[in-house]
C-alpha cells in the first residue's frame, strides 16, 4: 500500500490502532535504515584518498547528528503534517503532538523516527560529490539548510499529502524524494564547488576498496529496511518490496559486471559495489509496485544509463567525485521511469505501461522532473548564499595536505611515531609572579 | 656521477615526478619517510589525548645521475617541490664512488644512463 493511500485510509478510519506486528517490523526497519548512513560513509570513505578518509566518512556521520536533530525539531513537521500541496505546517514542530498514538498502524513517534532516517541518508548522499575539497563547517551548514528547504518540501510533495502524491506519482520508498533529489543536488554542488585541484591532472584512486565493498554490502542490508519498511507495516507489500530489493541489485550487478568485462576485460570490485548500489537505487521507487520478474528486468535495464554516465562523466571537467549523480540521479531517474513501465495493480501499484496504462509513465516523468528542477535550483541558491558569508572550499594547500588533518586534526592511519604527548598542565605557559627575576612567562 | 637525495612534501610528489619527467630524468627510487624540517608542529586530538606531531610524513627521492644531469635534476626538484613554507624539504647532492647496473654489469656513467626501453 502506498503511503499516500495509507494516509487517506487513516483519514477515513476514525480510530486507528497500533498493530504490534507492524510496530515490531518498523522498529527493526528504522534501525536498518539508520545503519545505511554509516555504511554510506564507508562506501564513500573507501573511494577517496587516505588523507581524506576520515573527513569523507564524517560527512556521512555528521548528518546523523545535524539532519536528525533538525528533523525532530521542525523538518518532520514541514514534511508530514497536513498542509498545502507544497509544504506542511509547523504543527508538529518540536515533536508537538508526536506521541505513541497510532499513525497508520504504528506509533507516531516511530513513524517520525523512521522517516528521519531517510532525511539523514539523503543529505549524506550529496557529500560524495564534494569530498576532498569542501570545508566541514560550510558542509554542515549546507546539509542543515538542505534538509529543511529541499528534503522536507519534496518529501511532502510525494508522501506528506502534497501535489505529486495526489497526482498519482508512484514512489514507494524514495526514488524521487531521496535519490533524484540527492543526485541532482550533488551535480549542482559539484559544479558550484569546482573540481579538486588534482582532478584530471593525476590519478585519484580509491584508498581502501574493501571498505567500498563492505559499505555496499551494509547498504544492501540496510536497504531491506528502507524499501521493506516503506510499506509501513508487516504485510504483503513489505514482502514484495523486500524480495524486489533482494532481486533487482543482483540483476544490476550481473549486467554491470558484464559491461565491465566487455569494456576493460575485467570484472572490477569497485564496479561490483557500484552496480549493487545502482540496483538498489533503481528498485527503490518500484519496490512495492512491481513483480519480482519486473524487478529483475528493472535492475538489469537500470545498469546501462548509470554505467555509461560514469564512463562519460569522468572524461569531463565535472568533478562529481564519487559519481553521486550517475548513481543516484540517473539511477533514481531510471527507477522512477521504469516504475511507470513495470508497475502492476496486482502487485500493489497502479498499472504502468505493461499493465496497459502508458499515462503512468508521464506521471512518473512529471514527478521526476519537478524534483529535478526544484532540487537543482535550491541547491544552487543555498550554496551561493552560503558562499557569500563563508568560504566553501578549503585552501589549495590544505587540499594538498588532506582534509583529515586540516579539518579535523586527526589522521586515519597514524602509527604515532614521532608524536609528542602534550600534558595539558604543561602545555600552558606558567604564570610567573612579577618581580621574581624570571622572564614574564616561562615554559616548564 | 652523483647521487641526488631529495626530501620533499608528499603532496608535491606528483609535481616533482612530472618535472623530472619533463627534464628527461629517468630512473629513481621513492620512499615514504618521516622527518622534521623545523616546521610548526601540528597538534592532533584523540579523545583526551593531545599530541604534537613531531615528525611529518615526507617523501625521499634517490636519483643517480651523470654529471651533465646534476644541475638539471636539482633545478627541476627545486622548482617543482617549493611551496614557500617551512618544511618544503632539502636536496642533497652526494659524490658516488661506483655504480653497477645489476642486469648488465655496466659501471658508473653507463650504469646511470637510462637504457633504451626494450620493445614489449
Amino acid at each position: 500500500m502506498t503511503l499516500p493511500a495509507l494516509l487517506l485510509l487513516v483519514q477515513d478510519a476514525p480510530a486507528p490502532t497500533v498493530v504490534p506486528a507492524d510496530t515490531a517490523w518498523m522498529l527493526v526497519a528504522t534501525a536498518l535504515v539508520l545503519l545505511m548512513t554509516p555504511a554510506l560513509g564507508f562506501f564513500y570513505g573507501g573511494l577517496v584518498r587516505s588523507k581524506n578518509s576520515l573527513n569523507t566518512i564524517m560527512m556521512s556521520y555528521v548528518a546523523l547528528g545535524i539532519v536528525g536533530i533538525l528533523w525532530a525539531l521542525g523538518a518532520y513537521s514541514l514534511a508530514f503534517s497536513d498542509g498545502g500541496p507544497l509544504i506542511g505546517t509547523l504543527t508538529n514542530a518540536l515533536l508537538a503532538g508526536v506521541g505513541v498514538e497510532a499513525k497508520g498502524t504504528i506509533p507516531h513517534v516511530l513513524f517520525m523516527a523512521y522517516q528521519g532516517t531517510f532525511a539523514i541518508i539523503t543529505a549524506a548522499l550529496i557529500s560524495g560529490a564534494i569530498v576532498e575539497r569542501m570545508r566541514f563547517g560550510p558542509y554542515i551548514a549546507f546539509i542543515a539548510l538542505w534538509g529543511i528547504l529541499v528534503y522536507a518540501p519534496v518529501a511532502h510533495w510525494v508522501w506528506g499529502g502534497g501535489w505529486l502524491g495526489k497526482l498519482g506519482v508512484l514512489d514507494f520508498a524514495g526514488g524521487t524524494v531521496v535519490h533524484i533529489n540527492a543526485g541532482v543536488s550533488a551535480l549542482v554542488a559539484a559544479a558550484v564547488l569546482g573540481a579538486r585541484k588534482d582532478y584530471g591532472r593525476q590519478a585519484i584512486l580509491p584508498h581502501n576498496v574493501p571498505f567500498v565493498l563492505l559499505g555496499a554490502g551494509l547498504l544492501w542490508f540496510g536497504w531491506f529496511g528502507f524499501n521493506g519498511g516503506s510499506a509501513l507495516a508487516a504485510n504483503a507489500s513489505a514482502a514484495t518490496a523486500f524480495t524486489n530489493t533482494f532481486l533487482a541489485p543482483m540483476a544490476t550487478m550481473v549486467v554491470w559486471a558484464l559491461l565491465d568485462a566487455i569494456r576493460t576485460r575485467h570484472v572490477t570490485a569497485v564496479g561490483g559495489a557500484t552496480g549493487i548500489v545502482v540496483g538498489l537505487v533503481a528498485i527503490t521507487p518500484a519496490a512495492g509496485f512491481v513483480s519480482p520478474v519486473g524487478a529483475i528486468l528493472l535492475g538489469a535495464i537500470a545498469a546501462f544509463p548509470s554505467y555509461f554516465m560514469i564512463v562519460w562523466r569522468s572524461r569531463t571537467r565535472l568533478d562529481d567525485s564519487l559519481d553521486v549523480f550517475a548513481g543516484h540521479g540517473i539511477g533514481g531517474l531510471s527507477g522512477a521511469l521504469l516504475t511507470g513501465v513495470f508497475a502492476l495493480k496486482a502487485w500493489g501499484g497502479t498499472d504502468g505501461v505493461i499493465g496497459g496504462n502508458p499515462a503512468q509513465l508521464g506521471i512518473q516523468a512529471i514527478g521526476a522532473g519537478a524534483s529535478f528542477v526544484y532540487a537543482g535550483v535550491m541547491t544552487f541558491v543555498i550554496l551561493k548564499a552560503l558562499g557569500l558569508v563563508m568560504q566553501l572550499r578549503s585552501e589549495t594547500r590544505a587540499e594538498g595536505v588532506g582534509m583529515d588533518v586540516t579539518e579535523h586534526g586527526e589522521e586515519a592511519y597514524t602509527s604515532g611515531e614521532g608524536s609528542i604527548l602534550v600534558i595539558p598542565s604543561e602545555s600552558a605557559p606558567m604564570q610567573v609572579p612579577a618581580g621574581s627575576g624570571l622572564p614574564a612567562t616561562a615554559t616548564r | 656521477m652523483k647521487l641526488i637525495i631529495a626530501i620533499i612534501r608528499p603532496d608535491r610528489l606528483n609535481d616533482v615526478l612530472e618535472a623530472l619527467y619533463r627534464a628527461e630524468v629517468r630512473g629513481l627510487t621513492v620512499s615514504r619517510v618521516m622527518g622534521h624540517g623545523g616546521e610548526t608542529e601540528r597538534v592532533e586530538n584523540y579523545r583526551g589525548t593531545t599530541v604534537k606531531m613531531g615528525l611529518q610524513e615526507k617523501v625521499r627521492l634517490e636519483i643517480g645521475v651523470s654529471e651533465p644531469f646534476v644541475k638539471i635534476t636539482v633545478q627541476a626538484i627545486l622548482a617543482s617541490a617549493r611551496t614557500g613554507s617551512v618544511g618544503d624539504g632539502k636536496v642533497f647532492v652526494v659524490d658516488v664512488e661506483q655504480v653497477h647496473r645489476i642486469r648488465t654489469g655496466e659501471r658508473d656513467e653507463a650504469a646511470v644512463t637510462p637504457p633504451i626501453p626494450e620493445p614489449v
